[in-house]
């Protein structure tokens, strides 16, 4: 169990914190799937896919935790961000790159949001993050179809140099 | 050509590179004859590029040592988060009670494929599974209201109930709850040591083996010690240390004996 889990949990964290965009809340929320794992491993299917498991498993805790209230940190200014959960990617992205992009996934609705970060984020196969989110696979295509026209229209159509994105609602 | 029209769907899969070779050609080359697609694909690709880039930091941080699996598996786990939320569970829980329906014992004439003992065991390393892990809500009565607790499940039980108390083993009772069983309803009290880890203990009526010595049992990380005394069935359960959990049981066995069990 321990050999099958340990090398995924980098990706529970990032997927976590890309959910909650709050370090120490994404990591508690690593915790509990973690917890839960262990105390429900003999009961996950023989023949799925033990990441498609565990990141089912986190992403219901995350959608009790967002439902019940705790509104992701993401609707936060960035500037009032957590340092820890805003720091600078090394190398390749300039920072207002990565603001810029993680602004635009904040406007993004939920489930597209959601979506696009199995896919995009966590290479998740149609048929796992369909599975995961618990819809048909179509709804899997459309809400990425819809994440990425929107991302366009948000990032693309107000010009390389000249984001309007102080507006995090 | 004999090519299937390119349709979003396509699209979608082209820019997540998950098209089998040829028909990734093949939209590659529709792209080349549509220079508006070739427009969003390309902006679509570059978005997730900046994904993956934004979040890239994740992969190179050490993990939390709250995220030691080995310790998690263990059952060494939260100390402080848990007991917070269980009090507050508890009280908030308190406040709901009073409206409670009618209940059902047991069925009329079923035949139990696993019964007695080890049915009980069985139930309580399900309850024991899905409350003890609970952070927001565990018990449905918290500790503080130990009598409270106790009136409610001998009066939902149909006999008096009383939570032993486990403090010389480090325990202190978090609360309990009543739990829905095949064989119908338990009480599951829960308690809980300075280190967050918990234990539980399950007891409900008995139909057949009335009276049992206490069997151990282990299953799915879960361990746990069973009897039967006087038609009142109990399962202490726990995070897989048989060792420990032991002594406990025969603790709680001895002044659940003593006590006013009928």
């Amino acid at each position: 169990m321990i050999l099958i889990v340990e090398p995924m949990i980098p990706a529970l964290r990032r997927y976590a914190r890309a959910l909650l965009r709050d370090a120490p809340a994404a990591d508690d929320l690593v915790q509990d799937c973690l917890e839960r794992a262990v105390a429900h491993w003999h009961r996950r299917r023989a023949d799925g896919s033990p990441r498609a498991w565990l990141f089912a498993i986190l992403h219901n805790l995350a959608m009790s935790r967002l439902r019940a209230g705790s509104r992701r940190c993401g609707h936060v200014d960035l500037e009032d961000a957590d340092p820890a959960a805003v720091s600078i990617a090394p190398a390749q992205e300039s920072p207002r790159h990565r603001r810029d992009i993680l602004a635009a996934l904040d406007r993004l609705p939920e489930d597209q949001r959601q979506t696009l970060l199995l896919i995009t984020l966590e290479e998740m196969s149609y048929a796992d993050a369909a599975r995961i989110l618990d819809v048909p696979i179509g709804t899997v295509m459309s809400r990425l179809s819809r994440a990425r026209t929107r991302l366009r229209a948000i990032l693309d159509d107000e010009g390389e140099g000249r984001p309007r994105l102080r507006r995090v609602k | 050509m004999s090519m299937s029209p390119i349709g979003e769907v396509d699209l979608v899969a082209y820019v997540d590179g998950r098209l089998p070779a040829g028909r990734q050609a093949e939209v590659a080359a529709w792209l080349e004859a549509h220079p508006e697609a070739a427009r969003r694909v390309e902006a679509d690709r570059r978005h997730r590029a900046a994904i993956r880039a934004a979040f890239s930091e994740v992969d190179d941080e050490p993990v939390p040592v709250a995220l030691d699996l080995r310790a998690l598996a263990g059952g060494r786990v939260r100390p402080e988060g848990w007991r917070r939320t269980g009090i507050a569970a508890g009280l908030a829980a308190a406040l709901l009670v009073g409206g409670t329906g009618g209940w059902v014992l047991r069925g009329p004439g079923e035949t139990p494929v696993q019964a007695g003992i080890d049915a009980l065991s069985r139930e309580a390393t399900a309850s024991f599974t899905v409350y003890a892990a609970d952070t927001a809500r565990p018990v449905e009565i918290g500790g503080a209201d130990r009598a409270g607790l106790d009136r409610w499940l001998s009066q939902r039980l149909g006999s008096s109930m009383r939570a032993p108390d486990l403090a010389a083993a480090g325990y202190r009772l978090l609360g309990g709850r009543l739990v829905a069983t095949a064989h119908g309803a338990a009480g599951l009290y829960l308690y809980e040591n300075d280190r967050g880890e918990r234990i539980g203990l399950l007891t409900r009526p008995m139909r057949i083996e009335r009276t049992a010595r206490m069997r151990g049992f282990e299953d799915a990380g879960v361990a746990g010690f069973s009897w039967a005394e006087r038609g009142f069935g109990y399962s202490m359960v726990g995070g897989a240390n048989v060792e420990a959990l032991h002594p406990i049981a025969n603790e709680a066995r001895r002044q659940l004996t003593d006590g006013p069990v009928t």
